[in-house]
């Protein structure tokens, strides 16, 4: 009973330092209070080592309009499945960001390469990485990107972003990777 | 001295040799290897001495390869040399058992003129292969040998041979190609190099390099440098050029490169990627894929008139095209019928038929030199396959099977098959295979680093 009410002023604790929030949680006896008080302020402590760190991060933050930014803050790559290049719901959304971003910095160029998994042969997969490019491509353009900033290749199984041999890499490595120039 | 040279029909076949490398120690000049049959006036009726290759998993014929005679201890030496090349081709291929020189009775200073046969029977030879090497003026070599078949005491055949001193891995290879013909009847593959892609480094940034040597691994030479991507080099019939695949400004490209000076350009000036290129069998043409808005189509392209014809018209993948020896048909991969699949159409593009229809996905068709076979690769339920079919799809044949084996490439008798291989127990490399077409002597072909992607080259002119 007391662990769990010292859990829960932790969560609390970590949505928020307000003072209210954790003496409305602390309703129970004197004991329950003093511990959950000593389980707060360490609490409080962490989320200002937290506030910190992300201060830290801030300062040094992408560049707009770079690699980094298109990675970290919209996604550079959609994936697929085995043998196929047909965008999935979640690879749209993040072509959707892309394009919206893209409008951001229309000076921008890129270049969509395709890649493939190790489970097919090297031609075969150079063609298959050419198809998804020009996929995430195409569906670019239906979004107002214009094709001129646009340049598919195909890197087939040169190129594997995971270095396993088992489905877990090979779901991350059949995909599109939005590069800017 | 029984020795006597003779010339096959009144003439000497020219070995035009094309001087690789290094001119700093080989001067840029054509050397020529003059080859002339010898024969015996005591020979009669021919032997019956023969290995059949067609049935696979025969015993391999014991054969003695004694040590070529030579008259100055460099002569010794090389003679040494050309022997155990030549008895190494020959295990090699399966087929042959070379005897361990510690048993020989012989040796071979006593048999200028005709071997002890008893001798060579009691070791239990059925072949016997004797030389001799000579030095010539002008860091020249003459090298003679003689196969004898041990139990009808014949003389089966002999040849002469002359090239530079530094060629004498040839002369031991051309040695074995004739060795080979007289035994098997079918012609040799052992005057021939492999060209292949050298990997290095890490998976997710693996240098690839194009790699040349001769076809039992030796003089290795590199033909690039590893700054750009490379796959799938193949020969041209006259070996002396390779079409391969390059990354320039991260597109592919199919190119084409003369092995020995290394000029190359670029294949057809097609706006987007090109790959899986290949030569036709008169060395005229290219046939190609070319990928336009995502959709992959085979095109031929003349490579005098650099006229550019296309094949295939449809939305799917069409790649990995490759032809018949008579240059009239084209066997590719299509995923037209949803999966990846082997077809076959004429050269022209048309009467596309589908030859394979067993479980699983099909790619890489090869047609042999022989034109009786295509070889593949195929996968199904995660494990790949290395497997011979007829063109007409009947007789398919599995030959290896593991992990990862892709991209089966002829010796040019059509009787062995090179792919490589990512195995189950070492995933991370590959690695470079031989096969008998019968699916026997499966073996690892040595290489200073992780390989793939081989191409066999033609018999060298």
């Amino acid at each position: 009973m007391v662990a769990m009410a010292a859990v829960l002023l932790i969560a609390a604790a970590c949505s928020s330092t307000s003072d209210d929030n954790a003496a409305t949680v602390g309703d129970g006896d004197a004991a329950d209070t003093a511990s959950a008080q000593t389980d707060q302020s360490s609490a409080t402590d962490s989320s200002a080592d937290a506030a910190v760190d992300v201060a830290a991060v801030e300062s040094s933050g992408p560049i707009p309009g770079s690699q980094e930014d298109l990675v970290q803050n919209v996604g550079d790559r959609v994936f697929f499945e085995y043998d196929s290049a047909v965008l999935t719901p979640e690879g749209r959304r993040t072509l959707e960001r892309q394009a919206e971003w893209l409008r951001l910095f229309p000076e921008l160029k890129i270049m969509i390469e395709g890649h493939c998994d190790e489970r097919g042969t090297r031609e075969y997969n150079l063609a298959l990485g050419e198809r998804r490019a020009t996929a995430a491509r195409d569906y670019l353009i239906a979004f107002g990107m214009d094709s001129s900033r646009l340049q598919t290749t195909s890197y087939g199984k040169e190129r594997p972003y995971a270095l396993g041999h088992n489905e877990e890499s090979w779901k991350r490595n059949r995909r599109s990777v939005t590069v800017v120039n | 001295m029984i020795w006597r040279t003779g010339r096959e029909r009144g003439t000497a076949s020219r070995y035009r040799l094309g001087v690789p490398s290094r001119p700093a120690i080989w001067p840029l000049a054509i050397l020529t290897v003059i080859l002339i049959a010898l024969t015996l006036p005591l020979a009669t009726a021919r032997a019956e001495l023969r290995v059949d290759i067609t049935r696979g998993q025969v015993e391999p014929m014991p054969v003695a390869i004694s040590d070529f005679y030579g008259e100055s201890g460099e002569a010794i030496d090389f003679g040494k040399k050309i022997a155990q090349v030549v008895a190494r081709n020959l295990e090699r291929s399966g087929l042959f058992r070379p005897i361990g020189k510690g048993a020989f009775i012989q040796r071979p200073e006593e048999m200028l003129s005709k071997p002890r046969f008893a001798d060579w029977r009691q070791i239990n030879a059925q072949a016997l292969v004797t030389g001799r090497v000579k030095f010539k003026s002008g860091d020249r070599m003459e090298v003679e040998f003689r196969l004898w078949d041990i139990f009808s005491e014949e003389h089966m055949v002999g040849k002469r041979l002359e090239s530079a001193t530094n060629q004498w891995r040839r002369m031991a290879h051309i040695v074995t190609d004739e060795i080979y013909k007289r035994l098997t009847g079918e012609i040799g593959y052992f005057d021939t190099r492999i060209v292949y892609i050298a990997e290095t480094g890490p998976l997710d940034a693996r240098i690839k390099r194009l790699a040349i040597m001769d076809q039992d691994g030796e003089n290795l030479r590199f033909l690039s440098d590893g700054s750009q991507l490379v796959l799938t080099p193949r020969f041209s019939p006259t070996a002396q050029e390779i079409t391969y695949l390059s990354y320039d400004q991260g597109i592919p490209r199919a190119y084409l490169r003369e092995i020995d000076s290394g000029q190359h350009e670029l294949l057809g000036k097609f706006p987007g990627m090109t790959f899986a290129p290949r030569f036709s069998p008169d060395g005229n043409s290219v046939v190609l894929t070319y990928a336009a808005d995502g959709n992959s189509e085979i095109y031929e392209m003349d490579l005098r008139s650099h006229k550019k014809r296309r094949l295939t018209e449809n939305s799917a993948i069409d790649t990995a095209p490759s032809y018949s020896p008579d240059g009239r048909r084209i066997v590719f991969e299509s995923d037209r019928g949803g999966d990846q699949q082997i077809y076959v159409m004429d050269r022209q593009g048309s009467q596309a038929r589908r030859i394979t229809f067993g479980k699983g996905r099909y790619g890489t068709p090869v047609w042999s030199p022989r034109g009786d076979l295509i070889a593949f690769t195929k996968s199904y339920e995660g494990r790949f396959s290395i497997g011979v079919i007829k063109p007409d799809g009947s007789g398919e044949r599995i030959l290896s099977q593991d992990f990862l084996v892709e991209g089966p490439t002829w010796a040019p008798n059509g009787r062995v098959l090179m792919f490589f291989r990512q195995s189950e127990r070492n995933p991370d490399s590959s690695e470079l295979v031989t096969i008998d077409i019968t699916g026997h002597h499966e073996m690892i072909l040595f290489t200073t680093t992780a390989a793939s992607d081989p191409a066999w080259s033609p018999l060298i002119p």
